[in-house]
């Protein structure tokens, strides 16, 4: 018997750490603009010892301000997409999973696009209108993954079947009012397009970053403090209550806690998808399937994903740029072809 | 606390209360209905019966009968229409997951999994109520899993994957995850259900060891005439929802009153142990 220790658990947390520095400094160095690793490191170092005043105006802007955003966004973006795919596969007992298969990525850019419609007709302080979109995307979050719940469920016992399929056409209802109301609106907001599919590009201000990062710490440690008890839900909610699992507790906490993560990362990118998908089943493949480690090294490797993800969506064909959910999408999807397949079988 | 410890006071606990009453079924009713408008679909008729430390009960009958039932509203996973069910003096139902499961042990019958686990995970699921929420397992939780294990024989499977073994394997393994939650009651829905003859007597052979040695008060849930017969202490007969009668197998298996149960024509023997043996008579 090995069980679990918290020294395995920070290693292989610390592996995966850095390889997302690796992954970052990779990220930082291509782009449009070539920087040389020497430029990079020079100037990462002033950074640090706090003479970012020495960078040269270019490269700075280029790298501070440009990719660097892009990329702490793409981190959370990525690690909240895994930590809420994990949590709908342990909650509705289904491997198949993932905030854009369920359609609640969609419900989310739906409830997104509503914040940004209704907006401008309220008068609200700046910042607190800098947070309707995200309230908008979490309330679009959670009322679709209960749909789909409901939706899923036959005679008291959630079918996987109808799960994935109510899922899928749920995703595909949300997304033809999407387009409804896309096809009204007019000047700026029909840039939503390309967040649609999924984009990092559009900077944020300052504050959001630190809404993101608490707000993803805050409900990625709600879910982790019920990390073993995911695990004994697996085995179903009758088996998980012998086992002294308080069910409806448990479930409501990931059940929040996993709208919030999917409405966050939707209303700053939009919808990427599959991440929450591919990145569990690697990390179950890797480290097995114990939610204590799960957790954490999913968070971590949804990081690494979509950072990969977005370097290749702007330098694939650059000058121009693919939007990151096609990438992701291009991956993904014939991956989920081949676990369904093998499922089946 | 160290597990020999544990165990020590576990004997103790269980030398003070060993002619104690531990479980206590009083007056139980329930009524299953889909809408609450309509006439229930299923109802359980007041049910009584007690059993103590060490004892084995079987609540037997045919299917529909209401054995399932009885055996959920003693789990706490359903709550009694009227009645109270009493686990040494606990009302069972109003206590809380956790506090249940450091008392009373479940082994249903089929145990599905979404992604494999070894055996030896499978049985530290069983340590689950003893810690907190966020914990990684103790060294102590290692030895009462391994301990788990062994008493049911099947050490040699911890290694193992739970998809890769036999369906006897399987069932030893429950059973060790059972024994693992250090229970006092423990319950077994149709423990023998899918398993040979050879698995079926190794099973409750080893609950019935169990049972002596660690003094857990054992409820099982059955159809199996001749296991109920060589096994239980008690037998809870039962019959469309209503509990029909409750003792000791001798009294319980008369020829007439279990054809009239079963609806089918069959003898009972008495063997030199004293057990009643039953035999069905086909095709009369």
């Amino acid at each position: 018997m090995h069980p679990l220790t918290l020294r395995r658990l920070l290693l292989q947390c610390l592996i995966l750490i850095v390889i997302l520095f690796f992954v970052v400094i990779v990220a930082l160095k291509f782009g449009a603009v070539p920087v040389s690793l020497y430029a990079l490191g020079r100037d990462l170092l002033r950074v640090i010892f706090g003479r970012s005043s020495q960078i040269s105006s270019d490269y700075g802007l280029i790298i501070l301000n440009i990719r660097l955003p892009r990329i702490l966004l793409g981190i959370i973006v990525g690690a909240s997409l895994s930590v809420a795919g994990t949590s709908f596969q342990a909650l509705l007992r289904n491997p198949l999973a993932d905030p854009y298969v369920l359609g609640v990525s969609s419900g989310a850019s739906l409830g997104a696009i509503l914040a940004l419609i209704v907006e401008p007709h309220l008068t609200l302080s700046p910042l607190f209108a800098a947070l309707l979109t995200p309230l908008g995307a979490f309330l679009g979050a959670a009322a679709t993954i209960a749909a789909v719940y409901f939706l899923g469920r036959r005679e008291g016992q959630i079918d996987s079947t109808t799960l994935l399929l109510g899922g899928v056409i749920t995703g595909s209802f949300l997304s033809a009012i999407i387009m409804f109301l896309m096809s009204t609106l007019t000047g700026s907001l029909r840039g939503i397009t390309f967040w649609l599919m999924g984009d990092l590009s559009t900077p944020l201000q300052k504050s959001l970053y630190w809404f993101l990062g608490i707000g993803f710490f805050v409900a990625t440690g709600a879910i982790y403090t019920t990390a073993s008890d995911l695990n004994l839900l697996l085995a179903g909610e009758k088996e998980a209550m012998h086992l002294g699992v308080d069910v409806p507790r448990v479930r409501l906490v990931v059940y929040i806690a996993a709208s919030f993560l999917t409405g966050l990362a939707v209303s700053v990118s939009g919808a990427v998808g599959y991440v929450g998908l591919i990145v569990p089943h690697v990390m179950r493949f890797i480290f097995g399937s114990d939610h204590r480690t799960l957790l954490p090294t999913a968070a971590i490797g949804g990081a690494i994903a979509v950072v990969m993800a977005d370097t290749l969506a702007r330098t694939v064909v650059a000058p121009t740029e693919v939007s990151v959910g096609a990438v992701t999408a291009v991956v993904g999807a014939p991956l989920f072809i081949y676990l369904l397949r093998r499922r089946l079988t | 606390m160290s597990a020999a410890s544990s165990h020590a006071r576990h004997l103790a606990e269980a030398g003070r209360l060993a002619n104690e009453i531990r479980l206590s079924v009083e007056q139980v009713s329930y009524a299953h209905s889909a809408n609450p408008a309509q006439a229930p679909l299923f109802t359980l008729e007041a049910t009584s019966f007690q059993a103590r430390p060490g004892e084995i009960v079987a609540i037997l009958g045919p299917n529909a009968s209401g054995k399932s039932t009885l055996l959920k509203l003693i789990s706490g996973a359903l709550a009694p229409l009227s009645g109270r069910i009493l686990l040494g003096g606990f009302v069972i139902h109003s206590l809380t997951p956790r506090t249940r499961a450091q008392r009373i042990a479940v082994v249903q019958q089929e145990s599905t999994l979404l992604f494999p686990a070894r055996a030896w995970e499978f049985v530290l699921q069983g340590r689950h109520a003893h810690g907190r929420s966020l914990r990684f397992e103790s060294e102590d939780d290692v030895i009462i899993a391994k301990n788990a294990l062994a008493q049911v024989g099947a050490a040699d499977l911890s290694d193992r994957w739970m998809d890769q073994i036999s369906g006897g394997e399987k069932q030893r393994v429950i059973l060790a995850r059972a024994l693992a939650q250090q229970p006092l009651l423990l319950l077994l829905d149709e423990p023998t259900l899918h398993l040979d003859i050879a698995a079926q007597v190794g099973l409750l052979d080893a609950l019935r060891r169990l049972a002596a040695e660690n003094r857990y008060t054992v409820v099982v849930v059955t159809h199996e005439l001749n296991l109920a017969a060589e096994y239980a202490d008690q037998v809870v007969l039962m019959q469309r929802g209503r509990c029909l009668r409750v003792g000791p197998p001798a009294s319980i298996y008369q020829r007439e009153l279990l054809e009239q149960v079963f609806q089918t024509p069959l003898t009972v023997e008495f063997g030199s142990s004293g057990r009643p043996r039953v035999t069905v008579l086909p095709g009369t």
